[in-house]
């Protein structure tokens, strides 16, 4: 059984394809139980094909076949086999016990801190940092560094959801009115995707989320954009477009660091044109698809909460040449 | 009351027709109303079970559609998750735990030699309750409000809060239905079996599909209270505000998943050992021999059941229960695949050391081999913390729980149906049809989900009702897609087979496969009371052992209809009892009684004003009536 091929230039998403050591214990174990079960089921299929092969023969021969001594025999014969299941069991047991202690000793010292949030149907993420001015948050895009461990807070803030990268680790719920940590780190540069593995509701199925896996240097570049607020509107257009994010209903809900829309019920948006997809992933992200999304993004992802912004042509196009340059 | 039955010598598989005159029942609507015959309830909770099994089949069949390419529009994403809710909930709770029982109302009185199943009127008044709850969850679905939180409604999602209109009502109230329904035939089953029994019939003679049903019945007396108190505490979140399961207000959403699954994992095993139960029936009449290791046997089924309770936690690895606990869990879940690999061991041993007749509910069983191995291995992979969490919630799962499922139950009930079908319908099946039918059955079955355990180790998640093109799942989606198809060829042959034979099928004599069990012993279908003279067993293969009939129940009433009551252990004769008669009771008191739980989705004072003709409606069911005392009075013997 083998992966399935990635097209070249996609995300991963892709749990035997492990760039992480959190998921090469996994993936070790996988292969065991793989082999050792796959062994178990020729035996037993051999030995079922075998007794119907020899009960065929004694039924064309008309033979009877019960007695008390081939009675003690099978006998010997299950207690052997059983003996044997048991063995495998209480290996693919202890091997399940050493994969959980490897799991548990990823070292953290200077762990990056993340606290991720579940809504339906977007991830948030807050970056931590002793200094709280260097506290930012963005959403369905994690950028992390490789060689680096990573250990994430995880909280839900209406229904369960539950956070998996197959190719770095095994998945982790958030839970409402409970806080749950998962730990990993990415050995190997790369766009990693994940996705709920909870059902979480209507769009369960559109909410992914993409890990970008960069050198320390990249990371840190990527960093120091993310701390700063807002790119200053260079054009009359965008200024126009800033009103209009500060005056309608966009700041209702969403967050633009350095203006004064600061609410917290939908993806930080600070720098939204930075990041990879719009809608946790259900389009990517360029100038088209933003138009089609803050139009209406009902027609792209049904249930979400983002109503449809029925704007006069002048101010839909001033809001879009703003949120194109909030790099 | 005393023992005046008396026990007379005598031998013989004679099938003389049974009494008419106590146990006959009238024909007509009111019959069929009225009726208490477990064989007529029996048979309709089968074909009912079998047309949910259909229905949500169909749902399977749309969702496939919806998934064999990526980003189809066929189903709109709120109708997929009402579908997949409704498919999931109507196989568990509609098709797989009723079909076990169903076919247990049936066979138990007969393989055990008793003329009735014991509390006739509540196993009828069972049946309604199903049938209606069955009903009203797909009436819900056609109308836009099918339940749409997923079988296993997780709250917070499917509470007050994010559940919305009364979708997750409709689903809690199933639940209300079928366990009211569930637990009633379980009840009635576990008496029948304990105190029903043949003379002679002592425990350690039972065959083992009565020890499989025993175990499973009172599996569901133990686990189905679980899954009453957490739907019950939900519809009383939704309908009433108490907050059991807002964490907010000082609940627990994990409180569900506790009782949820205390519930939902032995419920596993309340579809999969009534399975066992008809493989071990199956292999020991077509190898010729008793199956090997009684004994063992018997203990692995009750090993099973009493084990099944203590692995639920394995369903919430990925929650936030500590490390240590959840080893203890992986223990447990490792260790129950001990019982099932030693009745596997067991049969294969009766297999080699018997003289096989390949007909077609053997091929079936064959068939089961093949997946339930396979589906219990990938059980174990799943039992592993750190795998689970890799593969839980994906596609995995699914290609898993379908290998048990479809392998452990769906496989040998269609063997059963091959292999009574002569009982209960007396005609044959024909045999090249179903030959036929099992290889499309077996085919389209692993070219579906096999498949299924690519896609999830390739990273996809279950209860999706999309999935983007370059994530590369496509191809093997669509191969799962054109196994469906093959599948659901065979189970429409099953039907057309079934069509034709009751048409025009072949007359089945009592005996069509030299069987060992009692069921065989009296006419195809059998009669009304079932036998003649109901046997005196001497022996754990009564028609194959020369004295497996050692005598015949004489001396109960002929104007009533009356049973001879035996000692759990020892089935001594211990004394007569009277069964109620046909009734309209229970049909009346269900119709009222599903008034009340579906009004009390939209207001809980239904509750208060529908219990009134409930009661009403019970009263009258159990005042005697002065024909019934008279007659009673006149049986009653002093010592």
């Amino acid at each position: 059984m083998t992966a399935l091929p990635q097209l070249a230039g996609n995300p991963m998403q892709d749990a035997l394809n492990a760039t992480g050591i959190q998921a090469a214990h996994v993936e070790n174990l996988w292969w065991l139980m793989f082999w050792v079960c796959t062994a178990v089921f020729v035996a037993v299929m051999v030995a079922l094909l075998a007794s119907v092969a020899r009960a065929r023969r004694a039924e064309q021969r008309d033979e009877t076949r019960v007695s008390a001594q081939g009675e003690r025999r099978l006998t010997r014969w299950v207690a052997g086999a059983l003996a044997v299941s048991a063995v495998l069991l209480g290996v693919l047991f202890f091997a399940s016990i050493f994969t959980d202690r490897a799991l548990a000793q990823l070292p953290l010292e200077d762990a990056l801190h993340i606290e991720v949030t579940g809504y339906q149907w977007w991830w948030e993420a807050a970056y931590d940092d002793p200094t709280p001015s260097n506290v930012f948050t963005t959403a369905n895009e994690l950028h992390i560094p490789v060689g680096r461990p990573v250990m994430m807070t995880l909280r839900a803030s209406d229904v369960i959801h539950s956070l998996w990268i197959p190719n770095l680790a095994g998945k982790k719920d958030l839970i409402p009115g409970r806080t749950n940590t998962l730990a990993l780190r990415a050995d190997a540069p790369g766009v990693y995707r994940a996705q709920c593995a909870e059902f979480c509701g209507w769009q369960h199925a559109n909410m992914a989320l993409f890990v970008v896996a960069e050198s320390p240097a990249d990371f840190a570049r990527w960093l120091d954009a993310q701390r700063k607020p807002a790119a200053e509107p260079t054009t009359d257009a965008m200024r126009h477009g800033r009103d209009v994010f500060e005056k309608g209903t966009c700041a209702m809900c969403h967050a633009i660091k350095g203006t004064s829309a600061n609410a917290a019920r939908a993806p930080d948006l600070t720098h939204v044109a930075s990041r990879r997809s719009l809608g946790a992933g259900v389009i990517p992200n360029t100038a088209e698809h933003r138009a089609a999304w803050v139009g209406n993004a009902q027609a792209i992802k049904p249930g979400t909460n983002m109503p449809p912004q029925p704007l006069p042509a002048a101010d839909f196009d001033a809001l879009l040449a703003y949120l194109g340059s909030l790099q | 009351m005393t023992a005046g039955a008396t026990v007379t010598g005598g031998i013989g598989r004679s099938s003389t027709s049974p009494p008419a005159g106590a146990w006959a029942e009238r024909e007509g609507v009111f019959g069929a109303l009225a009726t208490v015959d477990h064989k007529r309830v029996g048979r309709r909770f089968i074909v009912t079970a079998f047309g949910f099994f259909a229905c949500a089949g169909i749902l399977a069949a749309l969702m496939r559609l919806q998934l064999a390419f990526p980003e189809q529009t066929l189903l709109s994403a709120d109708k997929y998750n009402q579908i997949f809710t409704t498919h999931g909930t109507a196989m568990m709770f509609l098709f797989a735990v009723p079909m076990g029982q169903a076919v247990a109302i049936y066979l138990v009185p007969l393989m055990i030699g008793a003329r009735n199943i014991a509390f006739p009127r509540m196993v009828a008044y069972a049946y309604w309750v199903y049938l209606i709850g069955g009903v009203m969850l797909f009436v819900a679905l056609i109308l836009d409000i099918g339940p749409d939180a997923g079988w296993f409604s997780y709250t917070p999602l499917a509470g007050p809060q994010y559940g919305i209109g009364k979708r997750s009502d409709f689903w809690a109230q199933l639940i209300t239905f079928t366990e009211l329904s569930g637990l009633m035939v379980a009840v009635a089953l576990i008496t029948t079996i304990l105190k029903f029994r043949a003379p002679g019939m002592s425990l350690d003679r039972i065959p083992l599909f009565v020890w499989a049903m025993l175990g499973t019945n009172f599996m569901i007396v133990f686990g189905m209270p679980a899954v009453m108190v957490s739907s019950t505490a939900l519809i009383m979140d939704r309908l009433v505000g108490t907050h059991f399961f807002n964490p907010a207000a000082g609940g627990d959403s994990l409180l569900w998943q506790h009782l949820f699954w205390f519930f939902g994992h032995p419920e596993v095993y309340f579809i999969f050992m009534p399975g066992l139960g008809v493989v071990s029936a199956i292999v020991a009449a077509f190898s010729r021999r008793p199956v090997f290791a009684y004994p063992a046997m018997v203990l692995s089924l009750n090993a099973t059941a009493f084990r099944a309770f203590g692995l639920w936690v394995h369903h919430m690895f990925a929650t936030s229960i500590p490390e240590l606990g959840k080893s203890f869990f992986t223990a447990a879940s490792m260790v129950i695949a001990i019982p099932t690999a030693i009745q596997i061991f067991c049969w294969i041993a009766t297999i080699a050391t018997g003289r096989i007749v390949l007909r077609t509910p053997m091929l079936y069983i064959l068939g089961f081999f093949f997946i339930l191995v396979l589906g219990g291995l990938t059980g174990v992979m799943l039992a592993s913390v750190p795998l689970d969490l890799q593969i839980h919630d994906t596609y995995f799962v699914v290609a898993h729980l379908h290998y048990v499922l479809i392998g452990g139950m769906v496989f040998p009930i269609f063997g059963g149906f091959f292999y009574w079908f002569p009982k209960f319908a007396g005609r044959m099946l024909d045999e090249a049809l179903g030959k036929v039918t099992f290889w499309l059955m077996f085919v389209g079955f692993n070219v579906t989900f096999f498949p299924m355990h690519v896609l999830g180790l390739a990273g996809m998640p279950r209860r999706v009702y999309t999935y983007p093109a370059d994530m590369g799942w496509g191809p093997l989606n669509l191969t799962a897609t054109i196994g469906a198809a093959v599948l659901a060829a065979g189970v429409a042959l099953f039907v057309f087979n079934v069509v034709r034979s009751l048409l025009r099928g072949e007359q089945a004599p009592d005996d069509p496969w030299q069987a060992d069990t009692l069921e065989w012993a009296t006419s195809s279908p059998p009669g009304p009371g079932n036998f003649a003279e109901p046997p005196v067993v001497g022996s754990r293969e009564p028609l194959w052992s020369p004295h497996g009939i050692v005598g015949r129940v004489r001396g109960l009433s002929v104007e009533v209809p009356e049973v001879l009551v035996t000692t759990a252990i020892d089935a001594r004769p211990d004394s007569r009892n009277a069964m109620p008669g046909p009734s309209l009771m229970p049909p009346i008191a269900a119709v009222l009684t599903s008034v009340m739980l579906i009004s009390s989705i939209f207001t809980p004072w239904a509750v208060v004003w529908g219990t009134i003709p409930v009661v009403i409606a019970l009263t009258i069911w159990f005042w005697p009536t002065k024909r019934e005392t008279e007659q009673h009075i006149k049986l009653e013997k002093p010592p």
